[in-house]
């Protein structure tokens, strides 16, 4: 059922190593006042696809399982804290789902003025939801989910100044962390299969090149701004075809060295959001900038319950259109998400991604409940239609699916 | 001339209103309550519901008082385990809207949300927001209704409407206790001017020798027969916390 192995360390490289010794020796200073514990969840996931798989080697409904405990350590008040957080995923099907990744081994280190932050880590930056445009930190990691918002653990070197004008973080990016792509017998994946042993780059240090970014970030009443830039290896890769020992035309995934710089900004005023997300990028062929604006509001305690209902909208543009490597290049994101406010604390979310210029819709249900204290059940749906043969979804098209997840947390 | 000068005071104060009373029995309070400096405390909620099925939140909270302005604060939910290391980060004000962040910490994303939902129950309890965020004397009115006896104390009963936006209430009646101006009991009218819910502040310590605080909140809502118990385990003052414990940066530290 398993076949192949069961942990892959995403190429726990140098940099790793080095920053796993920076945590440990901080840790041999430790002082003052001490916390430790430990969190985590274990996740049992179903997966049922509604039509028949492009690739006959696909399957039609899937079972995974995935565990993701953390260990926090913080002394001398909280000045100094530690953090590790491992994840592992065994899936039925796809060897390259079945994985291994160091989300978190970081040292933090906060004064007054600064913070220094050392080690493997996930940052996050932007405020809108159909896309995310200037998150640019961390590699996406590819074969958890679609939406994109699973990441690898990105090994770092980050300085962040904290001043009443604003914050500042410099960042050192020491290596480079490949998406990961679906294998063969994973589902949903692009038609053609994604070959990662083939993979180019335009650095020389090819996934030992150090990038940089800087970004300044401030509130400043209403409105939360955040200004970046980013200089080296593309998280997202471009694809030349190339042809496998056995025959077959696959994707070698080529990473680009980009400068990108991107702005994000929200102004929240009573149940209004309004927020915009843009960015500028250069290296990746020609030169394009791409935006995502738009709002959510929230109804509060609509028909006089306890439910909120809040309607997101937003459009989503890419200046390359119809050759952009992404779906959204002139498309409208239409959602609404209900809290129930319940004491299980039920929430759905409901979104419909419509291309402006074209049939195509992808639509998506997500919805959670928690059933007593520790466990939560989740259902997930996903269903592209109109999609025509120049979409850069064309490979999912018939992979509608409906997810089913169980948590556990402790 | 003398007798003139002598009279003044009791003139002015038997013209006192009721209003005048109210908000002058509430400055006291404040006043009383003013200086504590920061705050940081852990605490239980059990929520009840009419069957009396129970189910609990763990909450760590750090508050920093402002002079001139409403309070910092900065909550974090232990339980239930799927929201573990969730945070709060709040900026109250007394006229204006609040600031507010929500940590995420799976996606490690702060969000900037809105504060207008006043009225939306607290983490799924009978506590809506307005009922645990601070208490500015500008968020309200006052009249004195009664001097009535509660629990064998002394008490002030006073009329207060909610100045502020989007409250879920359209008065509230307040027992004050004479000799320590702590709040003993609330009763909450809804928006119908329906009785809606009492909270009753029990077992109250002292710090710092001035400040008091309830160690218990019990809250139960006459309309739905549900009901909320806060705990407060601990109550720590004197922690050195500046601006710099209530910023985003800290808000993504914390665990």
């Amino acid at each position: 059922m398993m076949s192949g192995a069961y942990f892959k360390p995403n190429r726990l490289n140098r940099c790793h190593r080095v920053a796993a010794v920076v945590c440990c020796a901080s840790m041999l200073f430790a002082s003052g006042v001490h916390s430790a514990d430990w969190r985590g969840a274990a996740d049992l996931e179903f997966r049922w696809f509604a039509d028949d798989p492009l690739d006959p080697r696909q399957p039609s409904d899937n079972f995974s399982a995935s565990f993701e405990p953390e260990f926090n350590h913080s002394w001398n008040d909280g000045r100094d804290s530690f953090t590790f957080r491992p994840f592992v995923r065994i899936d039925q099907h796809d060897d390259e789902r079945t994985h291994g990744d160091i989300r978190e081994l970081a040292w933090i280190r906060a004064a007054d003025e600064w913070e220094l932050r050392v080690g493997i880590r996930k940052v996050f930056w932007g405020v809108t939801e159909g896309q995310h445009l200037v998150d640019i930190i961390n590699q996406t990691d590819g074969v958890e989910n679609l939406d994109g918002e699973d990441k690898l653990g990105q090994p770092m070197i980050n300085f962040a100044v904290i001043k009443d004008w604003g914050t500042l973080d410099f960042y050192a990016l020491t290596g480079f962390r490949e998406r990961t792509f679906a294998g063969a017998e994973g589902r949903p994946r692009s038609q053609l299969l994604v070959n990662t042993s083939a993979t180019t780059w335009e650095s020389d240090a090819e996934d030992s090149r150090i990038d940089l970014a800087l970004r300044y970030s401030h509130t400043v009443g209403d409105f939360d701004i955040g200004v970046s830039h980013f200089r080296g290896t593309s998280r997202d890769p471009r694809f030349n075809p190339v042809v496998s020992a056995t025959g077959e035309v696959q994707l070698a995934p080529h990473y680009d060295v980009i400068d990108q710089t991107g702005i994000d900004i929200q102004a929240t005023r009573d149940a209004w959001l309004w927020k915009l997300e843009a960015i500028r990028r250069s290296g990746q062929g020609d030169t394009y900038w791409a935006a995502t604006a738009g709002f959510e509001y929230t109804f509060f305690g609509i028909f006089d319950s306890a439910a909120d209902l809040g309607v997101l909208f937003e459009y989503l543009y890419d200046s390359r259109g119809a050759t952009a490597a992404t779906p959204f290049e002139d498309d409208v994101l239409v959602g609404a998400r209900l809290a129930l406010n319940d004491t299980q604390s039920t929430d759905l979310l409901f979104g419909v991604i419509v291309d402006a210029d074209g049939d195509a819709r992808s639509y998506s249900l997500e919805a959670s409940r928690r059933i007593g204290d520790r466990l939560k059940f989740s259902l997930e749906g996903r269903v592209f239609s109109g999609i025509s043969e120049n979409d850069a979804l064309y490979g999912f098209r018939q992979d509608d699916y409906l997810q089913l997840t169980f948590g556990w947390f402790f | 001339m003398a007798t003139l000068i002598l009279l003044a005071p009791l003139a002015e104060l038997q013209a006192q209103s009721p209003e005048e009373k109210g908000l002058e029995i509430a400055k006291e309070a404040e006043q009383r309550d003013n200086g504590w400096g920061d705050q940081a405390s852990e605490m239980v909620m059990i929520l009840r519901n009419k069957q009396g099925q129970e189910s609990s939140r763990t909450i760590r909270a750090k508050t920093l008082e402002v002079a001139g302005d409403g309070d910092k604060s900065l909550n974090i939910f232990d339980e239930p385990a799927d929201v573990k290391g969730t945070a709060f980060l709040t900026f109250t004000h007394s006229t204006k809207p609040d600031d507010q962040w929500l940590y995420l910490p799976a996606l490690k994303r702060v969000k900037r949300i809105s504060s207008s939902n006043k009225s939306g129950p607290f983490m799924g309890s009978e506590f809506a927001y307005e009922d645990l965020a601070s208490q500015e004397l500008d968020k309200y009115t006052y009249r004195w209704l009664k001097d009535e006896e509660l629990e064998g104390r002394d008490n002030f009963v006073l009329e207060r409407i909610p100045t502020y936006k989007k409250s879920g209430y359209k008065r509230q009646h307040i027992w004050i206790d004479k000799e320590t101006y702590r709040p003993a009991k609330i009763d909450f009218y809804d928006r119908k001017d329906a009785l809606l819910k009492t909270l009753m502040f029990l077992e109250y310590k002292q710090y710092l020798d001035k400040y008091w605080r309830a160690h218990k909140f019990d809250v139960v809502n006459h309309q739905t027969g549900k009901s909320t118990e806060l705990n407060w385990k601990s109550i720590k003052f004197g922690n050195g916390f500046t601006d710099r414990d209530f910023d985003q940066a800290s808000l993504k530290r914390v665990k």
